[in-house]
């Protein structure tokens, strides 16, 4: 996998088409969502942005030196954090808005 | 491309769609666990795939090993320990370790690649950009959601800390920034001044924050999350990973959009919650009003007659429902109501509680079925037959002052307790709301106060109704 550094300008595009498109996807899917699962909402974005684990993953398996090695450390251990926490903790608030007799769902 | 790659991009696709579909799957209380548990198997995947198939990966592997399990105690226990209260508290702390992560990967790989690239040769504009914004975004993400937590927490001071010419350092740092970046980008790679630019937006993440009510940390999670998102999908860019591309971009226009939502439910502006300084405005008249307040109080047996002989009852549930974990208390009396015939509702505003849904979720832990909780503008018309009203900590969100002009919550959407026959206010202490504002409700002649804490006061309520 090429990075940034040194990808072509084909490379560069598609990824501006897909940010671009991935914006209007996340604006869409959002509006709809009522005020009562805002905070769900909120807890549930936040953990799918805890895939910068992967990021740091990538960043310790290259590591060198101890600033780097360092900073590889931090970087996983603050992104599982967020993976992980993010993940837990939104299940743990839907959980309470399980179907139950006289809900309007 | 050889067919790992191939299989890799598409292992990104499956879990970006996972992404879209737990976000599309909240939008209704039936579908959004489901929706949640997929994100979450997404994730799994990508993270197991990227474990297995990427070169090297154990050449660290104690790093992997290490952090992973710190991480996932930390976040579990975390997650699983910290009371529903706290859980605004928890999201900033989840997002502030995100958007450092965020910043650290930026920060290793301009290190990793000014270390390959020879002396005096500059790395290319657009790597150098998105690395900067990574950099730069995540570190405010991090440190500004950490003062959010502080603030939340009550460890660090929940009113606006303002100092003078705060506005002009905030301003200096940002300048500061922008040059500091458009010499690394055009002239210089400079490690040194890289660090210096991090150190500075950590700086600009505390100076942000401070001087924002406590009151308003919600829409400053939200906004901070979104952030992260953003941080997210430029290392993405740096490392060409799609997967991290899609899903910061999804998060950072999710999170943008949402906290859009938020202001516009307070009536206000995302500026204005920036940087107006909530609480400051109307100093004079919160002064004016103060020694003037008659309250009347009630006994909790008095309190009970009334609701139990009512015909209909509203609940306004607010924050000190929230600290006092009355909200077990607070169902059992709406079935004791319900039984004697008494209709019982919940109104909710829309910024109860410290965010958006806070009430909607201590009462679904509650059990209290979700149609029995009302959102401002279906109940708001209906408060004129309605013969008690209880607010519970609501203030500030029931504030009529709020109808009029000059004051600093001018303007806020408010519910229309003040139209209802009877109105008991369940509070712990005399004090004035989270934006600091006097609020004439209590003082209305229609208005008693049952002081103390929520539990306590919802409990003898419930053994009053008992007997009533």
């Amino acid at each position: 996998m090429s990075d940034a550094s040194t990808l072509d300008p084909f490379a560069l595009i598609a990824a501006l088409y897909i940010l671009v498109l991935a914006a209007f996807v996340g604006y869409e899917v959002v509006s709809k969502v009522p005020t009562m699962l805002h905070t769900p909402l909120m807890s549930g974005a936040n953990a799918i942005h805890g895939v910068i684990v992967v990021g740091a993953m990538l960043v310790a398996a290259t590591a060198e030196g101890p600033l780097r090695i360092v900073l590889a450390l931090v970087g996983v251990t603050l992104g599982t954090i967020n993976v992980v926490g993010g993940f837990v903790v939104t299940d743990r608030m839907l959980e309470m808005f399980r179907k139950r007799p006289g809900g309007r769902e | 491309m050889d067919l790992l790659q191939v299989l890799t991009y598409l292992v990104w696709l499956v879990g970006s769609v996972t992404f879209i579909l737990a976000l599309k799957f909240l939008a209704s209380p039936a579908t959004a666990r489901r929706g949640n548990q997929l994100g979450a198997a997404g994730m799994a995947l990508i993270i197991l795939w990227t474990f297995f198939t990427v070169d090297g990966m154990l050449a660290n592997w104690w790093i992997l090993l290490v952090g992973g399990l710190v991480g996932s105690v930390i976040g579990v226990l975390g997650a699983r320990r910290v009371p529903m209260t706290a859980m605004p508290q928890m999201v900033a702390i989840f997002n502030g370790a995100g958007g450092g992560a965020a910043a650290v990967v930026a920060i290793a790989e301009f290190l990793r690649d000014t270390g390959e690239a020879g002396s005096g040769e500059l790395l290319s504009v657009p790597f150098m950009i998105a690395t900067l914004l990574g950099a730069v975004i995540g570190s405010v993400s991090f440190t500004g959601s950490i003062i959010a937590f502080g603030k939340l927490q009550g460890i660090v001071a929940a009113r606006p800390v303002k100092y003078p010419g705060s506005q002009v350092v905030t301003g200096a740092l940002f300048l500061a920034l922008v040059a500091l970046a458009v010499y690394l980008v055009a002239f210089d790679n400079s490690v040194p001044l890289f660090l210096l630019f991090c150190g500075l937006a950590l700086v600009l993440g505390v100076q942000l924050v401070m001087p924002i009510g406590g009151a308003d940390m919600p829409v400053v999670v939200s906004l901070l999350n979104s952030y992260t998102g953003i941080a997210v999908a430029a290392t993405g860019f740096v490392l060409g990973n799609y997967a991290l591309l899609i899903a910061g971009t999804l998060v950072g226009a999710s999170g943008a959009i949402l906290t859009q939502l938020m202001c516009r439910a307070m009536n206000r502006s995302l500026f204005n919650v920036l940087f107006a300084g909530f609480g400051t405005g109307g100093e004079a008249l919160a002064a004016g009003a103060e020694g003037e307040e008659q309250l009347r109080e009630i006994s909790a047996e008095d309190a009970a007659v009334l609701m139990a002989y009512g015909s209909r009852v509203v609940i306004v549930p607010g924050y000190g429902m929230a600290v006092a974990q009355a909200q077990g208390p607070v169902r059992e009396l709406m079935d004791l109501l319900l039984a004697k015939g008494v209709d019982v509702q919940f109104a909710i505003h829309p910024v109860a509680g410290r965010m958006p849904g806070h009430m909607n979720v201590l009462l679904a832990e509650a059990n209290v079925p979700y149609d029995r909780l009302k959102e401002m503008d279906e109940i708001n018309d209906d408060f004129g037959e309605t013969d008690v009203a209880r607010g519970m900590g609501a203030n500030d969100g029931v504030n009529p002052l709020a109808r009029e002009e000059g004051s600093p919550i001018s303007g806020m959407p408010i519910l229309n307790v003040d139209q209802a026959q009877n109105i008991i206010v369940l509070k712990r202490g005399r004090g004035t709301g989270f934006a600091g504002i006097p609020n004439p409700l209590f003082s209305n002649p229609k208005t008693t106060m049952l002081f103390g804490d929520a539990k306590p006061s919802v409990e003898a309520l419930v053994s009053g109704v008992k007997q009533a």
